[in-house]
């Protein structure tokens, strides 16, 4: 029997999740990286309830539900009361992207600038799922969702998270989407060889937000990756590296797929891809000038 | 020892003896001094705590209630829109049953800007179920951050002590700083039941459904039912240990008296000198200076009440739209008890107007015959 | 769990898992494994977002307590193994 990721479950069974859920698998996948020595801090988000409700909680590891905008801040709490303790614990802070992007920035930020120890991993989902599928600022352009609808699409673009957090000169910033979780487990495990504040962003499809069928989530995954709308990538102590290079599939296979974006027409969707394609030429080029193109 | 140092050097002073491990804070006029100080306690490893210097009131206080839940005892202090930023944090300090404490210079809230002391900044945060001490001077401030801790690990509640911007924040006094072993025998570490612990894994605050809600808020209700006890006692026993007694609620010449004057924070003083002059012509007068606000002590107010025919209170609040706090929160204690005693409400010196003692001596004068509306004393 | 304020902790804290909660009864295709034509490459077990496909005697197996029906084991079985079939 050969596994390609570890095999300890730290999530348990009996979730509130919904069917093929990204940010379920996420979970799954961030706790087998972690470990037991873990303590997570979860802010309002989809987690919130997954967990399950009092008394009763899925995850094998403590866990600290906080408010919306405070996944940074009291996983800073946390971390100073490992230190002082002097204590290995890893906290992670794990949020949504609303939590995350929208009204926890300001936190992250301020846990980043300082360097407090912690693993944040925002799980994207691309819009306010828990609350029923609002935009956020990381919902792509085009999308439809409750607040943004197909008459008015969101008509500005995913705000772009990740180099805000490389802008905080972090020791490692990375990207990871729970279709390829060998490469997320591995850059948690590297997040985790990091003294400071490590920032990983997973794409975590919603079937019930994007409009998709549940069945889907892997394959849907694997395309935004492919079309290199959601790039693999990391950022370490300033060097870019690409995780997966190969850009093989347009931004019309992957948004045809799903009903958020079945609204647009031609002409916004290849705008998009115009877009796809300068943004992944511009990631190119950071490799590059900090040579490291050639494995 | 004996030091001479600010209100603000004494919270500082409180903390470090009192051993916060963590201390998360955001500089706020007039409260800086608490902070600055600390800063450079952690700097010169005379206090052993990590002091995350957050970005933000909010952060301040997620980040107590991150280090309070992970089994430390957390620290940190604000003012008026700093308290305000916090007050989510502040119920989840509360809620999640985590005995952070904080300083919180009285400062009135903005706009216009103002840097000078009233209460409503506190008082806002009412029903977010911190206890809540209001201190008369550097002493006390010192005293009651030890106490605080000693009573707020005990029953499980966060807690706030209060001091007025300036008046006592910046006005230096003598403070006694008791010895670090006598301290630590008066307050041992913090070793909570229940903590972020890996080998517990407990989920602290999830969703919790309409079937326990209800019970988890009776509960923090048992828990300040307990604190006033506990207030009592603590203040008992450090009076004891370091010589200064201390309880719910102050009378300060309240033997054989027909008028009770009620008063909070460092006016009290001023209350006091009045009393003084009163008692010297005669008059049969007694101040009660209200040390707790929550738990309100409604037992004691009520025996107090017991004696007198008229109660005067002076609030350095307003509820608008009502009237001052400390006065309806009195009237409400005694409603069904001592309906029949008249009680007068002033408000004064909002915004850090002086309230002098020639202010006093006025109110106290104009408390007579059947109370009407608040008034509003000094107004222009 | 409780009868009374009295036997509860002082916060909403877990004291217990999730294990009560049968997410299989959410079910209406159940994933349905070909053992012979499974090749045994776990990606099953890997995709599974619930943790709901054990590995049983070097196979995967369908936990139907708590599969939620999703059908991504069946959408990703490289061996077109695994086939939803409505319960």
């Amino acid at each position: 029997m050969k596994l390609t990721i570890p095999g300890e479950e730290l999530m348990g069974h009996g979730n509130l999740s919904c069917q093929g859920c990204g940010g379920s698998l996420a979970m799954r996948y961030a706790l087998k990286a972690l470990g037991r020595d873990t303590i997570a801090v979860i802010p309002a988000c989809c987690w919130s309830i997954i967990d399950g409700p009092f008394p009763y909680s899925c995850l094998k590891i403590p866990v600290f539900h906080t408010a919306f905008e405070t996944a940074a801040s009291a996983a800073s709490g946390v971390s100073a009361a490992m230190k002082i303790k002097g204590k290995k614990t890893t906290v992670l802070a794990w949020a949504g992207d609303g939590g995350t992007f929208d009204i926890g920035i300001q936190a992250l930020s301020g846990a980043a600038e300082r360097g407090d120890n912690i693993i944040y991993i925002c799980y994207d989902n691309e819009a306010y799922m828990n609350t029923g599928i609002q935009r956020s600022s990381a919902t792509p352009y085009g999308a439809w969702t409750t607040t943004t609808p197909a008459k008015k699409f969101k008509s500005a673009p995913k705000k772009n998270m990740v180099e805000i957090m490389v802008a905080h000169k972090i020791p490692y910033t990375a990207t990871a989407c729970i279709a390829y979780p060998e490469d997320f487990i591995k850059k948690i495990k590297k997040a985790k060889g990091f003294q400071g504040t490590k920032y990983i962003q997973v794409l975590a499809p919603c079937p019930t937000g994007w409009r998709y069928d549940p069945a889907k989530t892997i394959e849907l995954s694997k395309m935004a990756v492919e079309s290199g709308i959601y790039p693999l990538y990391e950022v370490e102590n300033g060097i870019y590296k690409i995780s997966r290079k190969a850009k093989n599939k347009t931004v019309k296979e992957y948004i045809k797929m799903q009903g958020r974006f079945s609204h647009l027409t031609g002409e916004v969707i290849d705008e998009m891809q115009k877009n796809v394609d300068k943004e992944w030429e511009l990631l190119i080029r950071k490799e590059e000038f900090y040579g490291h193109t050639k494995e | 020892m004996k030091k001479v140092v600010t209100g603000n050097y004494a919270a500082s002073y409180g903390a470090k003896v009192s051993r916060a491990e963590v201390v998360a804070a955001y500089p706020i006029t007039p409260q800086t001094q608490i902070v600055e100080k600390i800063a450079s306690f952690v700097a010169n490893n005379e206090m052993d705590a990590e002091y995350i210097k957050v970005e933000s009131e909010h952060s301040a206080m997620a980040a107590c209630v991150g280090a309070s839940a992970a089994g430390c005892r957390a620290y940190t202090a604000t003012s008026a829109q700093g308290l305000a930023l916090m007050h989510e944090m502040l119920h989840w300090a509360a809620n999640a049953r985590l005995p952070v404490v904080m300083a919180n210079v009285n400062r009135a809230m903005g706009p216009p800007w103002t840097v000078w002391t009233d209460q409503n900044d506190s008082l806002s945060q009412r029903d977010t179920g911190w206890l809540q001490f209001y201190c008369e001077n550097s002493q006390e401030v010192f005293d009651t951050t030890i106490q605080a801790y000693k009573i707020c690990e005990k029953i499980g509640l966060p807690g706030m002590l209060v001091l007025d911007a300036f008046i006592l924040s910046h006005t230096s006094e003598p403070v006694e700083i008791y010895d670090q072993d006598r301290i630590d025998k008066f307050l041992p570490k913090y070793n909570p039941r229940y903590k972020l612990e890996p080998s517990e894994t407990h989920a602290f605050g999830g969703l919790t459904t309409p079937e326990w809600y209800y019970e988890l808020r009776y509960k923090i209700q048992s828990a300040m039912d307990e604190g006033l006890k506990e207030i009592e006692s603590v203040g008992k026993d450090f009076g004891k240990m370091f010589g200064r007694k201390y309880g719910l609620i102050e009378k300060y010449r309240c033997d054989d008296i027909d008028t009770l004057l009620v008063m909070s924070g460092s006016t009290a003083s001023t209350g006091k000198e009045v009393i003084d002059r009163l008692r010297d012509n005669g008059e049969r007068i007694g101040l009660a200076r209200m040390r707790v606000f929550r738990p309100f002590p409604k037992q004691e107010m009520r025996k107090l009440a017991e004696d007198v025919n008229k109660i005067i209170v002076i609030d350095r609040n307003i509820s608008f739209g009502n009237e001052g706090i400390f006065f309806s929160e009195l009237k409400s204690a005694l409603y069904n008890e001592n309906t029949d005693i008249p009680v007068y409400g002033f408000i004064a010196g909002l915004g850090g107007r002086d309230i002098t003692m020639k202010d006093i001596e006025g109110m106290i004068k104009k408390a007579d015959g059947k109370p009407k509306d608040i008034i509003w004393w000094g107004l222009k | 769990m409780f009868k009374t304020n009295k036997d509860m902790p002082p916060c909403a804290m877990s004291l217990a898992d999730m294990s009560h909660n049968k997410t299989g009864s959410w079910r209406t295709f159940k994933p349905v494994l070909d053992e012979n034509k499974c090749i045994k490459c776990f990606i099953c077990w890997k995709f599974c977002p619930e943790n709901s496909i054990d590995i049983e005697n070097d196979m995967p197996k369908i936990n139907y307590d708590y599969c939620k029906g999703c059908g991504i084991c069946s959408n990703e079985c490289p061996k077109k193994c695994i086939e939803m079939v409505e319960e």
